[in-house]
């Protein structure tokens, strides 16, 4: 079974590494994501953000969603671990 | 097998003079550093959810080093529960004020018909009162997350 | 980016990884969970990354740390299987 397992693992690993092989290089201008988004990003954010950096102006306004929906899981979960845990003491 | 924390309350581990001390010397600063993540987010690496994350820390290290009900003494679980609930509505009132004053939801600029500053330059506050409100919620929730595992939600000793 | 130094953290993350799931002693697990985390938050600094890295400092190592640890008090040190 152990065995098994580990020829499942390996298995997989090689897929993925064969997968990465498609992958841009690293820091890759000609790459699809380089070309597509990021320029706009670059060239406009600061002059309609008024934002340095260029992350916080992405992750608190452009996608202003994705940053308000975390905070929401973050919230839930907590709440969830202070309704399963929490007891009053009688 | 006995449990962990039965072992190490017969030992006595953690009630020590030396890491008491520490701690509260450490505390305020680390608290000054979180607030600055949060603040400083728009020109420096960091945000609303490091710097809540910090700030939660701070009080997680109270609790660690002394026990739980002294650190109840400085953010009791009624403060803790308002300040968590609170962030959430700053960011999603923002949103909907935002939507209710004409514009789109979560359009900083639409502030603008409040308080007349300029739409970029309510982009730029409307980002930070949002990072506020995303810093407070993580914070006070990674403090309730800490209390009810290090206690099992009975509140009382803790680790 | 310097693929020498990316390449010894690489090795390094996949050796703590390894020992994180094998180790039977469950404190050592979260200590070793952390020194992962803290060589992930390394690659990310060297990658040009600082905000994904400052979270990863934040929480992987230091939060969640806290939290399994809190987590493990509750329960038996060795782990049974």
């Amino acid at each position: 079974m152990k065995a098994l397992a580990f020829l499942a693992t390996l298995a997989t690993g090689i897929v993925l590494l064969y997968g990465t092989r498609d992958f841009a290089a690293w820091g890759d201008a000609a790459s699809p994501a380089s070309r597509h988004v990021s320029p706009v990003y670059i060239e406009r954010a600061v002059k309609e953000t008024h934002v340095p950096n260029l992350v916080t102006a992405i992750l608190g306004d452009y996608r202003g969603y994705d940053t308000m929906f975390e905070t929401v899981v973050i919230y839930c979960a907590g709440l969830a671990v202070v309704c399963v845990l929490r007891r009053q003491k009688t | 097998m006995k449990r962990l924390q039965e072992q190490a309350r017969g030992r006595d581990i953690g009630d020590n003079l030396i890491i008491r001390t520490a701690v509260r010397l450490l505390v305020p600063f680390i608290q000054l550093f979180g607030l600055y993540v949060i603040v400083h987010g728009h020109y420096s690496p960091g945000g609303g959810f490091q710097g809540g994350v910090i700030l939660g820390a701070s009080f997680i290290l109270l609790a660690l080093a002394y026990d739980l009900r002294t650190s109840l003494r400085f953010m009791s679980e009624r403060t803790n529960a308002i300040l968590g609930n609170a962030g959430v509505l700053i960011f999603t009132g923002i949103a909907v004020l935002c939507a209710l004053l004409g514009g789109l939801f979560l359009d900083y600029s639409a502030l603008d018909r409040l308080i007349s500053l300029g739409p970029i330059e309510w982009r730029s506050l409307g980002i930070f009162l949002v990072e506020v409100g995303v810093g407070t919620a993580v914070m006070s929730i990674m403090v309730s997350l800490f209390w009810d595992l290090g206690s099992g939600g009975e509140m009382d000793e803790g680790l | 980016m310097i693929w020498e130094l990316d390449l010894f953290i690489l090795a390094l993350v996949v050796v703590c990884a390894v020992v994180a799931i094998n180790i039977r002693d469950l404190l050592g697990a979260v200590v070793i969970f952390g020194v992962y985390s803290f060589l992930m938050c390394l690659l990310w600094a060297e990658m040009g990354a600082v905000d994904v890295a400052f979270t990863e400092a934040t929480v992987g190592a230091g939060v969640s740390s806290v939290l399994f640890i809190a987590a493990i008090f509750r329960t038996t040190r060795r782990s049974k299987d």
